[in-house]
This record gives structure tokens, sequence and C-alpha cells, in this order.
């Protein structure tokens, strides 16, 4: 089916009113575990929160709790007298957060001393049981999802087609930077395969920063643990993979965000389309100058 | 302009706070909660596969590692006439009873629990919050006890019936309990802890006897603990979800 849309795109390809080529872009498969894998994340990120404010500090090392150092902690500070302040600290440098992380106004209008504010956790209110139920829930369906992934992305041959770096591509690399740097998107040709930078941000993302999320989370699990204790050994005890959940879960963020700015540069409209219909229309290339 | 810009930016607030609100409502409804909870058996039965070929033990640690303040979480002094007694005369009337689904109830005191075999082990303590903390633990293996005591063959659960009442109710239904199944209270380093770190195991961390199950969450291991009640069903206990904090929405399988 799909082999026969290309083949047909390609010796007439389909054009939108304005005249453009559209190519089909995403199969149906990628569509899918795309979103799926999305709202997994967002659910995943926020219910995360909400589990982080019950113990609002990152540890290195096996052991941690409050009388132990922390690389980083959100906290309320009372003052003796007026409002209490909200602390960020990363390593020794404190940053007065007030209002946002430690200390921030809840929904209902009054003044709460949690760590990540209402309206980035699942639930909005304090609740650690209902925050576990939601990100175990939606690990499970992540973790399917994304396997399920793999195994079509290799059998089907889009990790190799689409998303391994060619030759060129490395060589291009510089290039591509100073293009995403003017915010210049490819056109023609060009914009009918992933660029370098691109291909390298999606391997990152699906090889390298799920499965560490993954990992990590479930080093944490004492039962997992005691079966696998080179599990969490790997990244230097139990706390070290919650800091590193933690941290890779923020690298997903600044991944996201990028990605939003992306799309928004190159298209809204014809992005989603691609991501919900498959069809991505090319913009032409402009006409070269003569010398 | 800056007028659209804030009208604009209180629709999206009132647009998010929409769809939060919703979030939460989702969080409360009970369908939602049995939906969300089904993956406490993926949890329970994935562990399983691997935990109960050859039971692994949980890792231990050598006595340097031991945490220098172990955190003391939930009741750190039961607020009862009865434990204030038990405390004032060193647990000396204190009792363990077991009973329940066994052909032989018993009776034990703290000097008999502390002339049976015993097992010492460091080891790593998850709590639900996030933290780990390492601490040493004296005690009796559960299986003995329960071998002494011989189950019928209708046991499934072993209940701990304990001294604290986290929400200080007149009634007791804030009273702490807990429950696992065999395959944990058979486990090697299931034990009933009667010492911390060589020294009488202190107050804030369950005088005179705790359990310790280590390849679970803190919230599994009931501190003081009064009763030991082998039953087949936990149903008709407290809320019928097997423990204090199963009965507020926490999973009964804490093996994450």
């Amino acid at each position: 089916m799909t082999a026969e849309i290309a083949e047909d795109s390609i010796q007439n390809p389909p054009r939108t009113r304005s005249g453009r080529e559209l190519i089909y872009r995403h199969t149906v498969f990628v569509r899918v575990s795309h979103w799926l894998n999305a709202f997994c994340f967002l659910v995943l990120l926020m219910s995360g929160l909400q589990i982080f404010n019950a113990h609002a500090m990152l540890h290195w090392g096996v052991k941690g709790d409050e009388a132990d150092p922390a690389i980083f902690s959100i906290y309320a500070e009372d003052q003796l007298e007026g409002p209490p302040i909200g602390w960020l600290q990363i390593g020794s440098a404190k940053f007065n957060t007030t209002g946002v992380l430690g200390v921030f106004t809840d929904r209902d209008g009054f003044l709460s001393g949690r760590a990540f504010p209402w309206w980035i956790t699942l639930p909005s209110y304090q609740s650690l049981a209902e925050g576990r139920r939601w990100h175990f829930f939606f690990a499970w369906l992540l973790a399917i999802n994304g396997f399920a992934y793999l195994i079509y992305g290799f059998v089907a041959g889009h990790f190799r087609r689409d998303m391994a770096p060619t030759n060129k591509d490395v060589r291009g690399l510089g290039r591509s930077i100073l293009d995403h740097l003017r915010l210049r998107h490819p056109r023609g040709d060009a914009a009918k395969r992933y660029n370098v930078l691109q291909k390298f941000a999606y391997l990152t993302v699906v090889f390298v920063l799920f499965p560490l999320m993954i990992v990590t989370g479930v080093s944490m699990s004492p039962g997992i643990d005691s079966a696998a204790p080179w599990l969490p050994d790997l990244f230097g005890g139990r706390q070290s993979a919650r800091t590193i959940h933690f941290i890779t879960a923020a690298s997903l963020v600044l991944f996201v965000l990028v990605h939003l700015l992306e799309v928004l540069l190159a298209g809204v409209f014809n992005e989603m389309r691609s991501m919900i219909t498959g069809w991505f229309s090319v913009r032409p290339q402009k006409p070269r100058r003569q010398t | 302009m800056s007028d659209t810009f804030l009208n604009r930016r209180a629709a999206l607030a009132a647009a998010g706070g929409l769809v939060l609100a919703g979030c939460d409502k989702l969080s409360q409804s009970n369908t939602v909660q049995k939906i969300l909870a089904g993956a406490e058996s993926l949890n329970l039965d994935g562990q399983r596969l691997v935990l109960t070929s050859g039971q692994p033990l949980a890792r231990e640690y050598p006595a340097s590692e031991i945490s220098k303040d172990f955190k003391a979480n939930g009741t750190v002094r039961p607020d009862s006439d009865a434990y204030r007694n038990l405390v004032l005369t060193g647990f000396s009337d204190w009792r363990l009873k077991l009973d329940g689904l066994v052909r032989k109830p018993a009776s034990y005191s703290l000097a008999e629990l502390r002339a049976m075999p015993s097992r010492t082990q460091i080891t790593r303590h998850d709590c639900v919050e996030g933290w780990s903390a390492i601490g040493g633990w004296t005690g009796v293996p559960l299986s003995h006890l329960l071998q002494q005591s011989e189950l019928m063959p209708n046991a499934k659960y072993i209940v701990f019936r304990c001294a604290d009442d986290l929400l200080n109710s007149q009634d007791g239904s804030g009273l702490y309990y807990e429950s696992i199944d065999m395959v944990d209270a058979f486990h090697p380093q299931t034990i009933m802890a009667y010492a911390m770190n060589g020294q009488a195991l202190p107050v804030p961390h369950g005088a005179p006897l705790r359990l310790r199950v280590e390849r679970q969450l803190g919230y599994k291991m009931a501190k003081y603990v009064m009763q030991i009640q082998v039953v087949d069903d936990f149903s008709k206990i407290g809320f019928g979800k097997g423990g204090f904090w199963e009965d507020r929405g926490y999973e009964w399988y804490a093996g994450i």
C-alpha cells in the first residue's frame, strides 16, 4: 500500500492547490506511535513532577535523604515576618524562585509550599498516590509503544532509510548548524529528507533519552534491584539513577521545546498535516540568481 | 494592544485551568483510578516472574555505608497510654501475638524472640517519597515464626497489626496495619527486627518490633508490630486494601 503510493507519487506527484508537490512523509505506524508517545510523555512528565514533590531534592550515590547532601533541591524557607521564600538550589548556587517554585499561589488562591506548582503537576493538588498511579500506567503504555516503534523502525527500514546519517550528511554538519542558527529551512529535494541535525536529535531521543528514562526508572525499583543489582550500579546507585531520571526528563523537555519551535518556524499547518495525514508539501527550490 | 495581550493571556490561563481541573476530575474518578491501577498487576506479575525464581536477595552493604541519620517516617512515637506504658517498662510486658489460620497460635515475649535464630542484614531502605537510607537490622526470620505455628493450607496472607494510629482516631480506624503474601513472607530477608544498627530498635523506628520486607518500599515495613495474623483474605480488614496506605490510594504491591 505504502509502496504503491510511493511509486505512484514519483511518476505523478500529488500537489496542493497552490501547486506544491506533496509527499507521503510519515507512515500511519509512525504517526500513531508519535502521538501516543507525545501524550504518554506529557502525562509522565506532569505525574513525575508530582512524585518529585514528595522529596524535592536530588542526591548522588546509593543513598540520600533529608539529612544527606543534595545536588539539586527546591524548598520553602519560612521568614520571621512576611510570606516564605521559594528557593531553587543547584550545587552551591541558590535562586529565589518565589511565585513559581517552592512557594506559589495555589489554584484556590492560597499560598502553597510545594516544589513544582499546581499547573504543571498531575493531579494539580498534592497526591503522591495518584501521581504514582498515572505514572506507572503511562510508563507501561510508553514502553510498549516505544518497543513496537523500535521493532517497526528496524523491520520496515525507517531507521536505516530516514534516520541514519549518510556520509554526505556528516560532511554537511557545519552548514546545517549555520542554517539552523539562521532559521533557514531546506527547500526542494532537501526538504524531502530529515536534515542531519534533525537525524541526530531524533536518534538521540529514540536510542538514548527514552531508553535511559525507562532504565533509570526501573533502577529505582527495590524489587528489580534485588534481581539485577548491577542495574542501579550502572548509574552509581539508586539515588544517582533518580537524579539521571530527572536530568534526562529535563533533556526531553528541552528537545520538545526545540521541536515545537522548529514546527512553528517550518510551518505549523504543513508539519501538523504531515504528522496527522502523512502528507507533506515541499516548498520549491528558490530559483538561483544568474551571475 | 497590551490589553488584548493580557486578555489573551487570561483566556489562555483560564483554558489551562479548565484542562487541569478536568485532569483533577479524572484523577478523582473511581473508574479512571481502577483503569490506572491495572498497571499495578503488571508491576506485580512482571516482577514476580523474576523475583520468585530463586528468591534473589536484596543487596547487603558494609557497615561503613550505614546512614548516620536514618530518617524516621510516619509515626515516630505512638500516642497512646498503652504504648507509653510499654516504653516505661522497657517492653517487659509486651507480647507478640501470632494467630489466625495456624494450627498453633502463639505469643512471644521480646526475650523469647531474641533467643530464636536470628538474621542480621545491612540494607537500603527506599521510601515511596523517593529517598533512600541504609541501616542494619537484626531479627527473627518471619519464616521461622510461621513454621513454628504451622500454617493451615488456606493461609494466603500475613497481616501485621500495629500500635500506632497515624490519624489519632478514637475508633481504631487509623491503626497502622500491613499485609504481604507468602512469596515475601518466606523470603530469607523478611525478618521481624528487634534491633537496628546493633542497638535495641529505637522508638522512632518501631520499637520493640518492626517488619523488614527488603524488596518493597518502606511503607510495607510496619513498625510497632503487636500481632501477626494469618488470613486467606484481607478485604474485611480496615478499608479492605491490605494496609493503612493501601486504604489511602497506594499500591498493595510496593516493589517499585
